[in-house]
């Protein structure tokens, strides 16, 4: 029993290394925003340690050093953020009994875009300590990143860090690709999602970023709902 | 303002966000439609945060494409993520490398 518990955390870790590598290299643009800001390297560490996420941080920034107010803070992070909920919400379903109240206290904290794609496509059913590997070794990525862009930012060469900013998307496409050649619902769902992401990017660029990427989702995941209803045996998958 | 109330102030909305749902959504969902929508949200945000921001996330058009031409690739042929992610920036860095 130790060691099943023990190889989920493990094969959480093994699983969250691209995170790892693709949050390095983003937190690492953010540290040196937060410190061109007039953020400590320390402010800048501890947003990204108790944040752990990427737009709402940017945009939390940008309020501080324009001298916004709580309210405008607090209502940014809301609308920018509000995506997690869906994903919590999605996550929610999957749970494993052991994960009690304290398990869902503490993991919350680790609900981000790429840990949700992870925690909700890798497993069938989600258990606490693959979720805490995920989380400890994607947060040690983010933290670390913050950290060196905040206290070193122009140490790497310009040329790396700019190949780095494509690592979490191919993961992304390495998570999405494979049940698209399966399963025909799931191609129609992500063709959809893509097509409405580009006509907000391009057609409608009133809408702000995290907004296109929740209502693209949305909007897509209803209608292959709609379309394409779970049969009974594939849900228990 | 202390820049510590701001910090905090994001910190703890961004938490209540994650963790309401997260914590005190304990029914089984039955509907059969929202069990299906709840099934495709992981692949359409997925889909929807790569497209078409993979196309901006190296600064260059070119390399960028290169990267996601490789993750296409290695993907369709089902290679473990790491391998995926680091062969489509690896792909990036030599292309900018080259023009």
């Amino acid at each position: 029993m130790e060691k099943k518990i023990q190889s989920d955390f493990v094969r959480g870790m093994m699983n969250g290394i691209p995170i790892f590598l693709g949050y390095l290299s983003v937190s690492f643009g953010f540290g040196i925003m937060a410190v061109g800001s007039g953020l400590s390297v320390l402010e800048a560490f501890m947003i990204s340690l108790t944040n752990l996420t990427s737009a709402g941080q940017a945009q939390g920034v940008g309020i501080i050093a324009a001298g916004g107010t709580l309210i405008e803070m607090a209502a940014v992070q809301f609308v920018i953020n509000i995506r997690y909920a869906l994903m919590a919400l999605s996550l929610s379903q999957k749970l494993d009994k052991s994960f009690t109240l304290p398990h869902r206290l503490f993991a919350a904290y680790g609900i981000t875009d790429e840990i949700f794609a992870l925690c909700s496509t890798k497993e069938k059913i989600l258990k606490p300590s693959y979720m805490y590997g995920v989380i400890l070794v994607s947060t040690l990525g983010w933290v670390t990143g913050t950290f060196l862009g905040a206290a070193a930012g122009t140490l790497l060469p310009a040329n790396v860090t700019s190949a780095l900013g494509i690592v979490l998307y191919g993961m992304f496409i390495a998570i999405i690709v494979p049940p698209t050649r399966k399963q025909k619902n799931i191609l129609f769902v992500v063709g959809m999602a893509a097509l409405l992401s580009v006509i907000c990017k391009y057609l409608l660029p009133m809408i702000s970023g995290g907004f296109a990427v929740i209502l693209s989702a949305v909007i897509a995941a209803v209608v292959g709902a709609w379309l394409f209803p779970q049969k009974e045996e594939e849900e228990e998958i | 303002m202390s820049i510590a109330v701001y910090i905090a102030v994001m910190a703890g909305v961004t938490y209540c966000i994650r963790v309401l749902p997260f914590a005190f959504f304990r029914k089984k969902i039955r509907s059969k439609f929202l069990k299906s929508f709840l099934y495709y949200v992981p692949y359409a945000v997925l889909s929807a945060m790569t497209i078409p921001a993979i196309f901006y996330s190296t600064g260059n058009i070119y390399t960028a494409i290169a990267g996601t031409g490789i993750a296409l690739v290695l993907a369709y042929f089902d290679l473990p993520l790491i391998v995926v992610s680091l062969a489509a920036a690896a792909g990036a860095f030599l292309v900018g490398w080259i023009i």
